[in-house]
């Protein structure tokens, strides 16, 4: 009928032509391009007096742009581009970590001056000077953080459950709205929120740990909540209906069915948490204030933190100097310690829960 | 004990959109009813309606009556639980429960809730249940094993086995083989012929070989278009609907013409 279907049918040449073996650049001269751009960078530091980071900061710049002209003029332009961003990216992550490791190393090299038995069996009680330790803050902050925590996971974790097996409508939004804006409030203002609070209620001047706690808590339910709702929002919804269609109540396939498939991330989530707590300075600073004796007991009077034992001695050095210095940076290493074992601690629970497959 | 559901003038709704509309049928006890028909023609929702689990579906409505043995499953002193407790459910993809063994997955139904058992008593209900599914010779030594460590039939097969050992009068099952390879297909409609002596069976299924072989009677679900609701379109023993079918539809679904 139409005069196409009698042109005679031709085989298409690929536009993209055979494929052709790949040219590479051979396999040392990326480094040695890297090498030659860090000399290069020394001469370049030099001009302007020599310095290390300068020296680094040029030869990078300059290896990476030679790896990519050399790579573009050998290998072609996707290979070259795939260069050009793995060494934007390695970048990123070493400026990334220039921090960290700055920050650990400062730590360690400054607070292992006062890490010894002292430090962890003595109280500031009438020390004035050298000697001297922490003992009093390690516990209170332990003691504050605990109570923290039983007062937010059950908040927390409550109303998790309730957003993902029950909120609905109105309310659900609502509370994921508020929960979002607690995530972000500061936290000398979770602070100055229980100090009212607690000003209210017991009238001025009153101190306690629990009000500590309870500015804590104010932080840390938020985080506990958006953790466990996105853990428990990963729970398969078969499993629920599994459970349903065997005639269990929906409460008690909360409680034994999701729970259960969620612990391992529930742990996870509510120890990275009491983490991120466990170290704020400001709300303790004006709720629990500090104390130089041990006083353990959280319903009753000052309590010591590590963050504020800290802050003060930072702070306020009396005569020894260089004795209240250190004392500070080993408060901080104690404390850095600490939110490493919750850490280490969150990733045992999560593996030792996690269901097995085990086949 | 077996028991016969009859179900009259149901109307299924995901919020406000009708998705089935208007079945009336008599499902027997001791029989396997099948229902086939092409995808999203509310075979699924309707099998869910049966026993009240698709009202778990946020939204998710019902209107009419379904009535098993003379007690309204809809009624509004019925209780959700109680009837899922008399009419188990086998669903599509296998899922046992990751946190459970072998063993407490078969008595899950009676462990979650919480209902008092001896040992003894309890190894012979998991026994007496993985032998009513076929699965006993097959797990017997490794009891403790998670029940994620089976293959996916042998999964399916402990599903089967969970959803009996809480002994209930009629079981559902949601495409209960269509993640299965064939021999494990066979070893399912090996044991739904067996049960049917004890249950009353009601199973969706894609394939119609398979309606074929394992139903007594057969229900066909279409469509108009899209957006329409489904319907029941033919309702009739299964010989009949494979050989002599009254709807113009069912022949040519059933033919291959469409669908």
């Amino acid at each position: 009928m139409s005069t196409s279907t009698q042109s005679p049918v031709r085989v298409a040449e690929d536009p993209r032509g055979p494929i052709r073996p790949q040219r590479r650049l051979p396999r040392y001269a990326a480094l040695g391009l890297y090498l030659a751009g860090i000399a290069l960078g020394a001469a370049l530091s030099a001009l302007t007096g020599f310095s290390i980071a300068l020296t680094v900061i040029y030869g990078v710049i300059l290896g990476t742009l030679a790896v990519y002209v050399g790579a573009r003029a050998v290998e072609g332009r996707r290979k070259a581009t795939d260069r050009l961003v793995t060494a934007l990216v390695t970048t990123a992550f070493a400026i990334a970590m220039v921090p960290l490791v700055s920050l650990v190393y400062t730590v360690l090299d400054k607070g292992l001056a006062r890490f010894d038995a002292q430090f962890f069996t003595n109280s500031m009680f009438r020390v004035v000077g050298e000697g001297g330790g922490a003992y009093h803050a390690i516990l209170g902050t332990v003691i504050i953080t605990a109570v923290t925590a039983v007062i937010s996971v059950p908040i927390g974790l409550l109303t998790a459950i309730y957003l993902v097996e029950y909120g609905s409508g109105r309310l659900k939004r609502a509370i994921t709205f508020f929960v979002d804006v607690m995530t972000g409030i500061p936290s000398i203002v979770a602070g100055l929120f229980a100090f009212a609070l607690f000003t209210l209620l017991f009238g001025n001047d009153v101190r306690l740990g629990l009000m500590g706690a309870a500015a804590l808590s104010v932080l840390m339910i938020p985080v506990v909540v958006r953790s466990c709702e996105e853990v428990l929002k990963l729970v398969p919804n078969e499993l629920r209906e599994a459970s349903y269609a065997l005639g269990v109540p929906k409460w008690r396939t909360i409680v034994k069915v999701v729970l259960p498939t969620a612990i391992a991330g529930l742990g996870t989530g509510i120890t990275l948490a009491v983490a991120r707590v466990i170290g704020e300075t400001a709300p303790l600073l004006i709720t629990v204030g500090l104390i130089t004796g041990t006083n353990l007991n959280p319903f009753d009077g000052r309590m010591a933190t590590l963050p504020v034992f800290a802050y003060y001695q930072l702070t306020q050095p009396g005569t020894a100097t260089q004795a209240f210095l250190d004392r500070a940076w080993t408060a901080a290493l104690v404390l850095i310690i600490l939110v490493m074992v919750l850490n280490v601690v969150a990733r045992l629970i999560s593996r030792l829960f996690a269901p097995k497959t085990g086949r | 004990m077996a028991k016969r559901i009859e179900v009259s003038d149901l109307n299924i709704y995901y919020g406000n959109f009708l998705a089935v509309e208007g079945v009336n049928v008599s499902i027997e006890p001791r029989s396997i009813t099948a229902l086939i028909g092409p995808s999203g023609c509310g075979k699924s929702t309707f099998l869910r309606s049966l026993n009240r689990m698709h009202e778990v579906i946020p939204g998710a409505r019902v209107e009419g009556k379904v009535v098993m043995d003379g007690q309204d499953l809809y009624g509004a002193d019925t209780d959700p639980v109680d009837v899922r407790r008399q009419i188990g459910m086998v669903f599509q993809r296998p899922n046992p429960f990751p946190t459970m063994s072998i063993y407490d997955n078969v008595i899950a139904g009676n462990r979650l809730n919480s209902k008092k058992m001896k040992k003894s008593e309890s190894d012979d209900l998991v026994e007496r249940a993985l032998r009513g599914a076929n699965l006993w010779n097959e797990v017997k030594d490794r009891l403790d094993r998670p029940g994620s460590s089976l293959s996916g039939g042998q999964q399916q097969r402990l599903c089967i086995a969970r959803a009996i050992a809480v002994e209930p009068d009629v079981l559902l099952m949601d495409e209960p083989c269509s993640a299965l390879d064939p021999i494990s297909t066979l070893a399912i409609e090996d044991l739904m012929a067996e049960l049917r002596d004890r249950f009353t069976i009601v199973i969706v299924t894609h394939n119609m070989q398979q309606a074929a072989r394992v139903s007594t009677s057969t229900g066909f679900f279409n469509l108009n278009g899209v957006g329409q609701p489904g319907r029941l379109i033919e309702f009739n023993p299964t010989e009949k609907i494979f050989s002599n079918p009254d709807q113009k539809a069912t022949e040519d679904y059933i033919s291959g013409r469409f669908g």
